[in-house]
This record gives structure tokens, C-alpha cells and sequence, in this order.
């Protein structure tokens, strides 16, 4: 590649498509994410790993891209928030995010529904505590949260898991 | 029957684009060209600029540079007073006050470079506090660091001291509280002599920024063009500083000739954006034996930073609001708005009201001790009714029921049981539990003549297919008003929810319905809309082309042959006051506001006495807000204004040095997470009002009214401790415990 020096080829994946990504080894994820593939759903809240928006999954783990070198991405599976619908059919957790209220600004929104995935897949079915701790890493200042965890809750409903 | 869309839940009409990540917010633009801008700024008090010097390593040549000379226009942001600067030019006034702006390509070069400017400043004295402010420390603005004062007096004070049972006296502080929508601002500018100057940002009020614009650049006001993006919350912190960043953002572009992008970073946002406004409320209250109200006399000073900005306003409702939902013969509020040499204070939620409620509902359960009496049995005696006179000589016409809304918030609560049950429990245990409540109102939409001055109007156009556009300034932020302007267009034509489409915010395109501020976009642009369809649909019938009583697919044929004669439908609707309602503005007298929100808030805590937390366990918020319009979009209201509430009273604390917030990060600065919050209980009552869309009044602002009182009123009740600061962080709470708070 003819890019400037100190730039580094990064092989992952990204939403199920294999990239290589071109960056400085030390530029952070979410900026690699927002400008090199356009993928701008991921946004910046903080820039210290307080407020979760930039929250993408990696290797199923929920992180914040905003803390991730763009290195440590090798060979890695990244889902951002517009790889979890498919087509026109939206996620559980989407439908449930719209249906009860759980998005109002939608800045905080695609962290926190991609929060909300990663604690149903370790917690299919869980408590009200487990919702409230599963969550704390993503900040919203507009529901007061309420609405979030009843989205999750309908999600589970949705799924078929929590009665 | 044509569909009914008020008092439903349809989805959020921008829901799908925020849930998918497709939504477009300010960052998200790129333009091919484009620099970065930053902002240099003066990191002293208040001082002369002696200098400004290009240091280190940087390639300079490579920047563009604007200083206080490049701008074409006037050096101020244009909103009520003139003393702001864009950019400081002989003398700074607060720590964040912009002097030098800079842009290139590459932002971390550009990063390098902010940090290489050395503005050299010969300091001056400055001041930081209300106390010092009043006292004359140093005069700092004006002749006497006064922006605005307001004097409201009812009956005689005076008299009354001399007829009391008991006179109780307190003093109340709040803390400054930031925003902290999760977006921080941002804006992109393109700016050529030629062409004028338009720009795309997170804001609230286009035409606030439009204004301000204007007058930068000198230009007429069609060369100026704001456009509002998806704005990722604003609470009042998108309300004027937009005006500022935009500026710099065009200044920039204007001189380089290319696409200028300022997005702050979330340190310089919460240093150098505004706050809401610390306030010193002090409370002399007379109360007959029996436990009535006799002489309220308040004194309500607020911290506006260094410039007017909007304190005057802010100033105006907190006074407005200070003695609350009561009855009282005699009432004597002074409110004060000062200066001080810290970043000037402005809009947020709530806009003044929350300073003087917290410190009117604090004192409210002292004055009932004093008379012996329960804070709820104390309040039930002095609750304002119907047909009485508020303290700015308002006549209260619409049906106002605290008592209800008080015996179902306690019921609710199970608050009499509680308070019974928590004394035995409390007296074994190191954790302490308490309930408390605050009862309070909001004025809805802009205060006293306001309405009428700003005069705003929507315009509804149909589409020859049918579809009709709402064309407002009014912003949506996440508080719904795509959403519900579009279910009042829906059920006023009766036509479906989705075939009413609301435009996006761009002067260049959309009348000036008004600031999305003060509660009233729902209340009273949501009017505006109401009339404008109605308009519109008239307009349909009186041409002939459409029966009274239509089918939607009648109607969609009568636009597309109505504009096939006529040429383009739309109809306009500008604000009507509504009748007998009257304002002076000499004598701070008349109907303040056309109806109130009013509300019981009752919050149950626990107080560990050795670690000196408080979590608040369990939070009911009743409320009488006219027509509900989306219930679950006005639950979500309630329930963001209660945790911004509850981080008020509790976490959220700004920390001062020598004018600076030195804990502008989220890692110190603390909101309220997922799992800070209690079960919020939110339960409305409805009272149409005859002139909000189908009964609506204004909602937004309520509450964040009542959380804090309610919360240290609970402390009270945990511990015997009454503690008359927020935010009630361990440190604070510990030196109550220990009997050392001054």
C-alpha cells in the first residue's frame, strides 16, 4: 500500500465481511471504524472508556472502541451497530429498542442496544439486577434508563426466553 | 372512523434511523476539503492580552489562523446583551473565554499546534463565587456585578413579621450542573464572501444561531443558513453555545475558503460550555399557629458567569417559581443574577426553577416543623387553589388539585406506613432510610409576554400525492417533537401517522417557530400545528374539492387537484395569545404563564452513615400535565428528568479552581448509570388544557424540579440531618454527620 509512512495493514472482520484495515497501529478503532469504512453508527461520547458509546463487539465481547489500539484488531471479529440487522429485518433487541421508547436522542442508542445483545447472549434470561449491572457501562442521559430495561425485557419476550 | 393517533404510543418517527446507527449526526458529515478548527483559549480568570506568540516546532504556514481582527461583522454573540465576544481581543474575563482559533487538515497536527499558541495575559483580581460577587471583591461587570434584578412584592411583608406565630429563616445553595448530553457540540461550516455562510450542527435553536451569525459576518439574512443535524440530546446546553461554535467554525472557513469541522471533545465541552447556574437562595417565612402561610420573604441570587448570555431569562423564571404552588398574602422575592470571572452559566432544564424549588421545598418542611405540623399536613393548608393569586399577581383560572396529586403521590409511596416503619427500623441499623417529597409546578412556554414577542409560526404544506410536511424550526433532540408534531398533524387532517412528514430544521427552508426551549414545543408550536392543519384542510373544502367528512384517499385526490389549479398548498400559522391573559413587564406583574405543569415527587433513600452514601431505593413522580399526547414518549420525559434530578442531588458536582472546572471528564464528573437509578413510578393526571393541541401543556422542564428536594428531604428524615447543599456528595453528607457543615 502507498500510504504514509508508519501506516499498518490490519486484518479482521467487519460485520462478516473480511477488510484489511490501513492505519497508525496506535489509532484507536472507533476512528478507524467512523473514517476508513464509514461505519459512523459508533460514536465518540468521551474518549476515555466512561460512556460506551463508541461500544462495538469484538470477538462477541462488548469493548470500547474508543480504548481499542487499532492493532489489537488482527484477526478479529468486529460487529458495529449496522451489522446487526439483517437487511430491513431489525434485531430483537432493535425492535424492542423502538417499540418501548429505549431510544430518544439515539446517540447513546447503538451502544447500548449492542450492550443489550452482548448481556442477552451471556444472560438469556436475566434478572432485573443482572439488567442494571449488564448495562452500567453505557451511559444514557435522556430515558433515566427505564425505558432501556423494559426494551430488554421485550427482547427476551420477543425471543421467546423470559416469560 | 378516521384512526386515533393522540394518547397512543406510535413508533418514534426517527426511531428506525436511531436504532440502526443510520441516524446522521453533526460528526458523521464529512466534505471533501474539510479542516479541522480548534480553539485556543485564555486559561486565566481575567487579565489584559499583552501577546499572542506561534511557538515550537509547528509548521504555522500551514494553518489558518483568525484572530479577534478577521471578523468581518461584530465582535459579539448576539442574544440579549452584546458583552460576549466571539474572540477575546484586549481583555479575557473567564478561564474558557476563545482568543485564538486555528485549523488544518490533520487533526492531530492541528492538536499539537492548539498547545503551541502562548497567549501572554497580565492577570487582574477576578471573582468566583455569589458571596464575593455581592460583596464587590472586585467589580467585574457593570457598576456593581448585577446583570439583572427583580423585585416581586405582594401584599406587605413587613407587617406581617410583626403579626407571626413563628418566623423560620434558612438559607439554601445549589451546585452548577452540566448537561452532559452524550454527544458533545459540534458544527461544520462553509463560508465564502459570495456565497454567505451556512452551517450543519447539534443545536437547538436555528435561528438563535442565525441571529448570532448575522451579525458576525455583517451579512443580510438570506446569505446565512443554518441547518440542524441529528442533535444527541440538549437539555439547554444546545440552546445558545452553538451560536458561538458555529461562529468560530464559519470564521475559520471564511478565511481559509474550505469546509470547517469543530467538534469538541467531551474535556473541552463540559470546561467551556455552559452550566446551569449555581445559585444562594435565602428563605423568611411567617406562619400563623395554625399552621398558614402569612409572609414569604426570598432572596435568590444566581451565579451568571462572566457575560449576560441568557441569565436575565433564567433569572426571571427562578423568581417566578420561588414561592412555588402556595398561597400567600404577603410575598417579597428579590432575584439577583451576578457576575463572576467563570465561564458564563446558561440554559439548562428547567432554566432557574430547580435552584429556587430546591431551596423553597427544603425550607417548606421546616417552616411545618416549626408550626408542628407534617410536611404534608403543612402543605395541604397552604396548597394554592383555583381562583386565588399566585405571588406575581397571577389569578390561577384552570382547576388545580394538589391535594390529589399529593394523597396519591403518599399513597403511592406507601409514605405514611414508611415513615412509620423506617423510624423503628433506622434506630437499630448504620443504614438509615428515609422518604420525602417535594410539591411543585412549571410554567409552560416562554414567561409572561414572551410568546407574544417571539410571535412563531409553523407552515403545513401537502405534497400532490398527499403527504403533508410540517414545516418548523422546532428542534427534535430526543424528547419526541418529530414525533408528536406529526400525531397532532395525523389526527387534526385524519390521515395516517405516516403520511405526515416533519422537515428537517434549515432556516433557508422553514419559518421561525421558535426556540426548542421552555416546555413549549409540544404546548405551544404543537398549537401551531394543530391550526396550520386545520388551515389547510379548510382550505380544501372551501375550494370545493373536499367533503367535511373525508376519507384519507378523498383527501390525497383533492391535493393533487388543488395544486393542479392553484399551484402550491400550504397553509401558515402564526402564535395568538390566548384571550385575557396579561403580562407587565415594568412591574413584574399578571399571568406569568398561560397554564403550570403541576406535580408531587416522593423519593425513599437510604443513607449508609459510615460510607456516607445515599441511594435513592424507590422514586413515584405524580403529575397533572394536561392532554398526555405519546404516553410512552412523556413517561420517558419524566423518567430523564428524575435521574438528571437524582445525579443533581446526589453525584453530579462541578469543581472549581481559579475559574475552572478541573473535573471535566466523565470519569470525575459522575451522572447517574443503570444502575444508580431506582424504579422511577410515573403516573399523570390529565386536565386538558383548552389552549395547548388537544389539551397538551408543557412537559420537558417539570421534572427536574422535584428529585432533589424530595432526595434531601429524605436524607432529613433518615438521619435528623437537614442539609441545605447539593449536590449531597459523601464529603458534603459526612460533615453534616457529623455537625461541621457550613
Amino acid at each position: 500500500m502507498s500510504e504514509a509512512a508508519g501506516k499498518v495493514s490490519v486484518a479482521c472482520k467487519v460485520n462478516g465481511k473480511p477488510v484489511v484495515l490501513c492505519a497508525y497501529p496506535m489509532a484507536r478503532l472507533l476512528d478507524v471504524l467512523r473514517e476508513e469504512l464509514r461505519l459512523t453508527g459508533t460514536k465518540e461520547g468521551c474518549g476515555e472508556g466512561e460512556c460506551g458509546a463508541c461500544s462495538v463487539l469484538l470477538d462477541g465481547e462488548l469493548v470500547n472502541s474508543c480504548l481499542i489500539p487499532v492493532l489489537q484488531a488482527e484477526g478479529t471479529d468486529i460487529t458495529t451497530i449496522e451489522g446487526l440487522a439483517s437487511g430491513d429485518q431489525l434485531h430483537a433487541v432493535q425492535e424492542a429498542f423502538l417499540a418501548c421508547g429505549g431510544a430518544q436522542c439515539g446517540i447513546c442508542t447503538p451502544g447500548m442496544v449492542l450492550a443489550a445483545v452482548n448481556l442477552l447472549a451471556q444472560k438469556p434470561s436475566p434478572t432485573d439486577a443482572e439488567i442494571r449491572t449488564g448495562l452500567a457501562g453505557n451511559l444514557c442521559r435522556c430515558t433515566g434508563y427505564m425505558r432501556i430495561f423494559e426494551a430488554v425485557i421485550a427482547a427476551c419476550q420477543r425471543t421467546g426466553i423470559r416469560s | 372512523m378516521p384512526k386515533r393517533y393522540i394518547g397512543q404510543s406510535v413508533p418514534r418517527k426517527e426511531g428506525r434511523e436511531k436504532v440502526t446507527g443510520r441516524a446522521r449526526y453533526v460528526d458523521d458529515l464529512t466534505f471533501p476539503g474539510m479542516l479541522y478548527g480548534a480553539t485556543v483559549r485564555s486559561q486565566v480568570a481575567r487579565g489584559q492580552i499583552r501577546g499572542i506568540h506561534f511557538e515550537g516546532s509547528v509548521p504555522w504556514d500551514e494553518f489558518t489562523i483568525v484572530t479577534a481582527r478577521d471578523i468581518p461583522g461584530k465582535n459579539c454573540v448576539a442574544l440579549i446583551l452584546e458583552d460576549q465576544p466571539y474572540l477575546a481581543a484586549e481583555q479575557v474575563n473567564h478561564p474558557e473565554e476563545p482568543i485564538v482559533l486555528l485549523a488544518h487538515a490533520d487533526r492531530y497536527l492541528l492538536e499539537e499546534a492548539r498547545r503551541a499558541v502562548r497567549v501572554e495575559i497580565e492577570p487582574l483580581p477576578a471573582v468566583f463565587t455569589i458571596e464575593e460577587s455581592l460583596a464587590h471583591k472586585e467589580v467585574v461587570w457593570g457598576e456593581n456585578n448585577v446583570f439583572k434584578s427583580f423585585l416581586v412584592t405582594r401584599g406587605d411583608v413587613e407587617s406581617a413579621w410583626k403579626q407571626a406565630d413563628f418566623i423560620v429563616e434558612g438559607e439554601y445553595h445549589t451546585g452548577a450542573q452540566e448537561q452532559l448530553y452524550i454527544e458533545p457540540n459540534g458544527m461544520i461550516a462553509v463560508a465564502t464572501p459570495q456565497d454567505g455562510v451556512t452551517v450543519w450542527g447539534s443545536l437547538q435553536c436555528p435561528f438563535y444561531v442565525h441571529k448570532a451569525l448575522v451579525a458576525l459576518f455583517g451579512l443580510p439574512k438570506e446569505k446565512v443558513r443554518v441547518v440542524q443535524m441529528e442533535t444527541g440530546g440538549g437539555f439547554g446546553g444546545k440552546e445558545e453555545y452553538p451560536s458561538m461554535i458555529a461562529g468560530h467554525a464559519a470564521l475559520l472557513a471564511w478565511k481559509s475558503g474550505r469546509p470547517v469541522k469543530i467538534v469538541y471533545d467531551r474535556a473541552e465541552d463540559m470546561a467551556a460550555t455552559t452550566k446551569r447556574h449555581p445559585s444562594r437562595t435565602r428563605h423568611r417565612t411567617a406562619v400563623s399557629r395554625d399552621g398558614k402561610l402569612l409572609a414569604m420573604g426570598i432572596d435568590f441570587v444566581i451565579d451568571g458567569g462572566a457575560y449576560t448570555t441568557l441569565s436575565p431569562v433564567v433569572l426571571s423564571r427562578g423568581t417566578i417559581h420561588a414561592a412555588g404552588p402556595y398561597f400567600c398574602p404577603n410575598v417579597r422575592i428579590r432575584g439577583r443574577a451576578v457576575a463572576t470571572n467563570l465561564p458564563p452559566h446558561g440554559a439548562f432544564r428547567g432554566f432557574g426553577a430547580p435552584q429556587s424549588i430546591f431551596a423553597l421545598e427544603c425550607h417548606m418542611n421546616e417552616v411545618a416543623k416549626a408550626a408542628g405540623l407534617t410536611p404534608d399536613e403543612f402543605r395541604r393548608r397552604n396548597f394554592i387553589e383555583q381562583g386565588q393569586t399566585s405571588a406575581v399577581g397571577q389569578v390561577i383560572r384552570e382547576r388545580v388539585d394538589m391535594r390529589r396529586l399529593l394523597d396519591r403521590a403518599l399513597e403511592l409511596s406507601d409514605y405514611h406506613a414508611k415513615t412509620k416503619r423506617l423510624a423503628a427500623e433506622n434506630a437499630h441499623s448504620r443504614l438509615k432510610k428515609g422518604i420525602g417529597f417535594a410539591s411543585f409546578m412549571h410554567g409552560a412556554g416562554f414567561t409572561g409576554s414572551g410568546e407574544e414577542y417571539l410571535a412563531s409560526v409553523v407552515s403545513l404544506e401537502a405534497t400532490p400525492e398527499g403527504r403533508v410536511r410540517v414545516l418548523a424550526a422546532s428542534t427534535e433532540m430526543g424528547q419526541g417533537t418529530n414525533t408528536v408534531f406529526a400525531q397532532i398533524a395525523a389526527e387534526t387532517l385524519g390521515l395516517d401517522y405516516e403520511w405526515i412528514e416533519v422537515a428537517q430544521p434549515d432556516t433557508a427552508a422553514v419559518p421561525n417557530s421558535g426556540p426548542t426551549v421552555a416546555s413549549r414545543t409540544c404546548m405551544i408550536v404543537g398549537k401551531l400545528v394543530e391550526s396550520a392543519a386545520l388551515g389547510l384542510k379548510q382550505t380544501l373544502i372551501r375550494s370545493g374539492l373536499l367533503r367535511e367528512n373525508y376519507e384519507p384517499a378523498e383527501f390525497r385526490q383533492a391535493c393533487r387537484k388543488y395544486i393542479e389549479q392553484f399551484g402550491p398548498l400550504k397553509s401558515t400559522s402564526q402564535y395568538q395569545p390566548p384571550p385575557g391573559v396579561h403580562w407587565d413587564d415594568e412591574k413584574y406583574q399578571g399571568d406569568a404563564y398561560g397554564t403550570y405543569a403541576w406535580a408531587v415527587y416522593v423519593a425513599e433513600v437510604t443513607v449508609d452513615t459510615i460510607t456516607c452514601e445515599v441511594r435513592v431505593d424507590d422514586f413515584v413522580a405524580v403529575q397533572e400535565v394536561g392532554k398526555v399526547i405519546h404516553p410512552v414518549l412523556a413517561t420517558g420525559q419524566i423518567e430523564g428528568g428524575v435521574a438528571q434530578g437524582i445525579g443533581y442531588a446526589l453525584f453530579e458536582n462541578v469543581v472549581w479552581q481559579e475559574g475552572r472546572m478541573v473535573n471535566a471528564q466523565m470519569t470525575n464528573y459522575i451522572m447517574p448509570t443503570s444502575a444508580d437509578v431506582p424504579p422511577i413510578r410515573v403516573y399523570f393526571e390529565e386536565n386538558p388544557y383548552p389552549h395547548g393541541p388537544q389539551g397538551a401543556k408543557g412537559i420537558g422542564e417539570l421534572p427536574m424540579d422535584g428529585p432533589a428536594p424530595a432526595i434531601v428531604n429524605a436524607i432529613e428524615q433518615a438521619t435528623g440531618v437537614r442539609i441545605p447543599r447539593i449536590p449531597v456528595t459523601p464529603e458534603v453528607l459526612l460533615e453534616a454527620l457529623e455537625g461541621e457543615l457550613v
